[in-house]
């Protein structure tokens, strides 16, 4: 569904991403972890052409994802995004937000949409927080009308770009509820995260960044119980600090 | 001399006029600088140099020349280049001309103010530019921008008397057409500083009262 084939990107001299080959499969959740400036949001903010790469390519179902083609709209409609900050637009109530993507971009009927945009904020339990504007709401809830707004586009996949980084800790567990909530739907989902717990839960595959290079992938098992490289034992020694 | 009020009651009805032009000159030059102002501000923020440059030279050139300077220069000059306007014209353009540089630099400040998880976030859904400044930044911008804008507004009336040099009979003009011709110099300027105000108080008023309600919505 997504695959990475030897990505390079540097900022000026700065080389962040150094050779990157992986691929996620249709229905696969795959987290990406790493210690901070591993380059793992750039490699994910590289898939919906956020960010452009020098060399190498990646691929949405076949498709090549490049940055400054026209081509890159209708990536971007198939492949969803969340933000660490939510980013909702913030003159739009909770509703409209979620409704913005299909009405205007897909050009989908409106009121087909209100109906599916409300069961969607549902879902994700905000059906009483419709028409509130997100000023007026919390984190885990900006989140979550977030997350409903990618699923309204109707993606292939989400790309999560720590998603509760940004959180109070009570609220990451709503969060992370959802999330759960979506693995088990085989949404493909690829997912920067510092969860670890979480990973290990609902990860199919682990990728660990190191320096612009994948250190090591495996399944979630593999690399988060049983790691191999010296470099992801002692991350996963430092973050276990923190949970 | 004869007592105040008769005074206030005769000279009235020529300032009132002069006042109506002013709104008058004010409103058509305040649109005319919104729109160009609007203008230069998406050029300036463009990522094309075609339309950024242009736009910042336009901006530059204008506001390093006087007020009195553009207005003499449309009116008088423009005339020779086959241009005739009349000074009623030439005074909404210069007055639009001159104050669509301070609008659009307050536009562009407050698209620049824009959080760039915003446009990130309508990038991420598929819209393309002109669909995401017109859905996305703009609303939000225009928010931002309102407080300067109402400022500029208020500018713009007050620096409306300077087309009294091109020979517009708006308030100021009248004023000083008044007393030159009563000599009753305190009475006609402090009736004109009065009717100025009756303007600019209440556009202050209602400005507050614009920023409280959308600063709410958000």
């Amino acid at each position: 569904m997504i695959r990475f084939e030897n990505i390079h990107k540097s900022y000026g001299h700065h080389e962040v991403l150094k050779g990157i080959d992986a691929e996620v499969e249709k229905g696969q959740v795959v987290c990406l972890i790493g210690a901070s400036g591993s380059g793992k949001s750039t490699l994910l903010r590289c898939v919906n052409g956020l960010e452009d790469y020098q060399s190498g390519g990646i691929f949405v179902d076949e498709q090549k994802v490049d940055a400054h083609a026209r081509s890159i709209h209708d990536i971007r409609t198939r492949v969803a995004m969340v933000f660490q900050r939510f980013n909702l637009f913030p003159h739009m109530t909770a509703l409209e937000n979620v409704m913005e993507g299909p009405v205007q971009v897909l050009r989908e009927n409106k009121d087909e949409v209100r109906v599916r945009a409300e069961e969607h904020l549902r879902r994700v339990g905000l059906a009483d927080k419709m028409d509130f504007y997100p000023s007026a709401l919390s984190g885990g809830q900006q989140q979550r009308v977030a997350i409903a707004r990618a699923l309204a586009m109707r993606p292939e996949a989400i790309l999560l770009d720590e998603p509760t980084s940004a959180l109070d800790p009570e609220m990451v567990g709503e969060v992370l509820t959802v999330l759960r909530d979506l693995a088990e739907e085989h949404m493909t989902m690829l997912i920067v995260t510092h969860e670890i717990q979480f990973a290990r839960e609902v990860a199919n595959n682990v990728f660990f960044l190191d320096s612009g290079r994948i250190a090591e992938q495996g399944t979630a098992e593999e690399v988060l119980t049983r790691p191999q490289n010296e470099r992801t034992q002692e991350f996963l020694r430092r973050v276990s600090h923190l949970m | 001399m004869s007592p105040l009020s008769e005074r206030i009651q005769e000279y009235l009805p020529l300032l009132l006029t002069g006042l109506w032009r002013t709104v008058a000159v004010s409103l058509l030059a305040l649109f005319l600088a919104t729109a160009l102002g609007l203008l230069w501000a998406m050029m300036r923020t463009s990522r094309n140099i075609w339309l950024e440059r242009p736009a910042r030279y336009i901006v530059e050139f204008l506001r390093g020349i006087p007020i009195l300077v553009v207005l003499f220069y449309i009116y008088f000059v423009m005339p020779d280049m086959g241009i005739d306007l009349t000074a009623f014209q030439a005074g909404i353009i210069g007055l639009g001309l001159i104050y669509s540089c301070y609008i659009g630099e307050t536009f562009r400040g407050g698209i620049e103010a824009v959080d760039r998880g915003q446009v990130e976030a309508a990038k991420s859904i598929g819209m393309r530019h002109g669909k995401m400044m017109r859905r996305i930044i703009l609303p939000q911008a225009v928010r931002i921008s309102l407080p300067p804008y109402g400022n500029n507004m208020v500018m713009l009336l007050k620096d409306s008397s300077q087309v009294s040099v091109i020979s517009v009979a708006e308030l100021t003009m009248q004023g000083k057409m008044l007393a030159s011709s009563t000599f009753d110099n305190m009475t006609v300027f402090t009736m004109v500083a009065a009717l100025y105000l009756c303007l600019t108080i209440p556009l202050n008023i209602v400005m507050r009262r614009v920023e409280l309600k959308m600063g709410r919505s958000r």
